[in-house]
């Protein structure tokens, strides 16, 4: 479902120095699969989410989605592709302030070709337990809730892989093992991939496939040495 | 769906900068759309105003202000004729119908016109319309001390059959200027929308003999009102009067002449327009810095967007959308402040002159006005919404992600 060969992506740093930030030989997700990529701060794995969400252009390599080769596509077909069968959830949620809990999750869905459902949204809110809070602004919610919001938002468009930026990196223990129950759980109900990235190990240990990002980003690797 | 909520939702987190903007927009095109109106109505107002007549003829003057005096009511008289005048060119076979006024008093600042009955009897103030007098009313009788007041002149007075007072001597009212004679309001005309509705109409004689008037002017008239027969015959009298003579003028047409007083003052016509245009430049620059100023707050919304799928070109269309929505509501409050301004300038043009503006009179600048003032801002929006095009994602979302 999800096939990463030979990825790269680098940056000019300040100074002028190219810093090669991903370097990914080969990776890959199968349909339905759940895996959970540990990695430090700064060791390239928001930029190597974003490379497979079609958001960053790859220097060289190939990502492939559900059939479709990401980096061959124009920036225009990345941002349809990302919409049609992508869900992503940021650490920080990254919800729209200024649009209700119901309007977050309507507009996440009208970029895919299904467009904006609300019944659907509703559904998927009220799967999340935000049915009575669906008028409500994020503002209005505590940072857990407004998780589920960010979670139901990634999967009212009915995406094949899920991408999860350190998803409970701002939530207390027991918050966040219930958002990853939660995501894990509805990510099953939906039959989409879940890739997670977290340096948290109890975040981590709730996995039963996962990997060391440093293992497969050779980049690090190599400036590690 | 997505557009109009991404508008809505937009105009409603940064409402006062949309309520400013918008005002100033809707200033700007009701600003617009009154100057362009008032410049064309009363173009055509003035122009057809004629009271039904061809031709003035008066004293040596100029043919502008002789037409002011004798059919707006307007300017002082430019002086006298003998009745000899009047009665050659009443005689004149090209000639339809001649009536005389005379004028040098006042009631209350209200002009007082002396003129023959026949005025009400026989002319067409416009085709088709001739004076019609509220119910109860009667024209003057030729020699009697009485009056016929404008629709106009009456209300603001006061004046109704039975009413009686002093006239006042010259064309600006002066309480210590009153005339010795009572006169009795016997008619009150029915509006005509002319200057006519401004006058209070006597007897010919009641001017001319009017107490302290000079006793040697006692048959002039002021000027006379003169109807063609045909209209090759204005240019004939007009040759006989104003090129072969020179003691008295011929203006004619009347129609051409104020038109011309129109050409005259075209530059402040120009002027007012340009004020409009820059008004309307100045309002699609406020949406252009309101919008743009507003991105930096709103690039973390953008991104998210882009991040959820939306393509540039959408971010792009839904900047541009939402200035030229800005301009709609704009032009929109526009209609308000041009029917506001429009009806302030029309009563204040019927109070001076008697000349009807009509307030709710279809133009098509009530259109085009608006319309143009949606693209200048839709234009207005196209920086901003570059720069919301170039917003990069990754970047934009990063420090927080």
């Amino acid at each position: 479902m999800l096939a990463v060969t030979a990825l790269t992506k680098s940056f000019l740093s300040p100074e002028g120095v190219r810093n090669e930030i991903v370097n990914v030989p080969v990776f890959g997700l199968a349909a339905g699969e759940q895996l959970a990529l540990r990695g430090e701060s700064g060791s390239g794995k928001t930029t190597f989410l974003n490379l497979i969400a079609g958001i960053l252009a790859a220097d060289s390599g190939r990502v492939e989605l559900g059939g479709m080769v990401m980096t061959a596509l124009s920036e225009s077909k990345r941002d349809r592709l990302r919409a049609e069968k992508l869900g992503y959830i940021f650490q920080t949620f990254n919800l729209l302030q200024g649009y209700t809990v119901l309007e977050n999750v309507v507009l996440g869905m009208s970029f895919g070709p299904r467009g904006a459902d609300r019944a659907h949204a509703r559904e998927v809110l009220e799967r999340v337990g935000l049915g009575h809070r669906l008028d409500h602004f994020p503002r209005q919610l505590s940072t857990g809730q407004q998780q589920r919001v960010a979670v139901a938002r990634a999967l009212a468009n009915r995406p094949q892989l899920v991408l999860a930026d350190e998803p409970t990196g701002n939530l207390d223990h027991r918050s966040a093992h219930e958002a990853l129950a939660l995501i894990r759980e509805v990510c099953r109900e939906h039959g989409a991939a879940l890739l997670l990235v977290s340096h948290d190990e109890e975040v981590l240990r709730e996995f039963e496939l996962r990997r060391d990002f440093t293992e497969i980003n050779k980049a690090m690797t190599e400036a590690k040495r | 769906m997505t557009l109009p909520l991404v508008i809505y939702r937009s105009l409603r987190q940064h409402a006062l900068s949309t309520v400013i903007t918008a005002g100033s927009i809707a200033l700007a095109c009701g600003l617009l759309m009154c100057v362009w109106t008032v410049k064309t109505q009363s173009q055509v107002a003035f122009t057809q105003t004629t009271g039904g007549f061809d031709a003035v003829l008066g004293a040596r003057s100029s043919k502008l202000q002789l037409v002011l005096n004798a059919i707006f009511h307007l300017e002082a008289s430019p002086g006298n004729l003998a009745w000899s005048d009047y009665e050659a060119i009443k005689r004149h076979p090209a000639v339809k119908a001649a009536i005389p006024i005379a004028v040098g008093d006042n009631l209350r600042g209200f002009r007082l016109v002396g003129t023959l009955p026949e005025l009400f009897a026989s002319v067409e103030y416009a085709p088709g319309k001739k004076y019609a007098l509220e119910v109860g009313g009667r024209v003057f009788q030729g020699g009697a001390k009485e009056a016929v007041a404008g629709s106009f002149a009456a209300a603001r007075l006061g004046l109704k059959a039975g009413v009686t007072f002093h006239p006042f001597h010259g064309l600006a009212f002066d309480e210590k200027n009153r005339h010795a004679e009572t006169y009795t309001v016997v008619g009150v005309l029915t509006p005509t929308n002319t200057p006519a509705d401004r006058v209070i109409w006597i007897p010919l004689a009641g001017v001319q003999t009017m107490s302290g008037h000079d006793p040697r002017a006692a048959t002039d008239v002021s000027a006379v009102l003169v109807q063609l027969r045909a209209p090759t015959a204005g240019f004939m009298m007009d040759m006989m009067y104003n090129k072969q003579g020179n003691r008295l003028t011929f203006a004619y047409p009347v129609g051409t002449i104020i038109a011309e007083l129109f050409g005259k003052i075209a530059w402040f016509d120009q002027v007012l327009t340009l004020v409009a245009y820059l008004v309307a430049l100045v309002a699609a620059g406020s949406v252009l810095a309101s919008i743009y100023n507003s991105m930096s707050a709103r690039r973390r919304d953008l991104a998210i967007l882009r991040a959820l799928g939306a393509r540039r070109r959408t971010i792009f269309g839904a900047v541009v959308c939402e200035a030229a929505v800005i301009g709609a509501l704009g032009a929109l409050t526009g209609y308000v402040v041009y029917f506001s301004l429009l009806a302030a300038v029309a009563s204040l043009i019927r109070t001076q002159t008697g000349v009807v503006i009509e307030v709710w009179h279809w133009q098509p600048v009530l259109a085009y006005s608006p319309l143009a003032m949606i693209g200048l801002c839709a234009l207005g929006g196209v920086v901003p919404a570059f720069k919301a095009y170039q917003t990069p994602v990754a970047e934009t979302l990063a420090p927080l992600a």
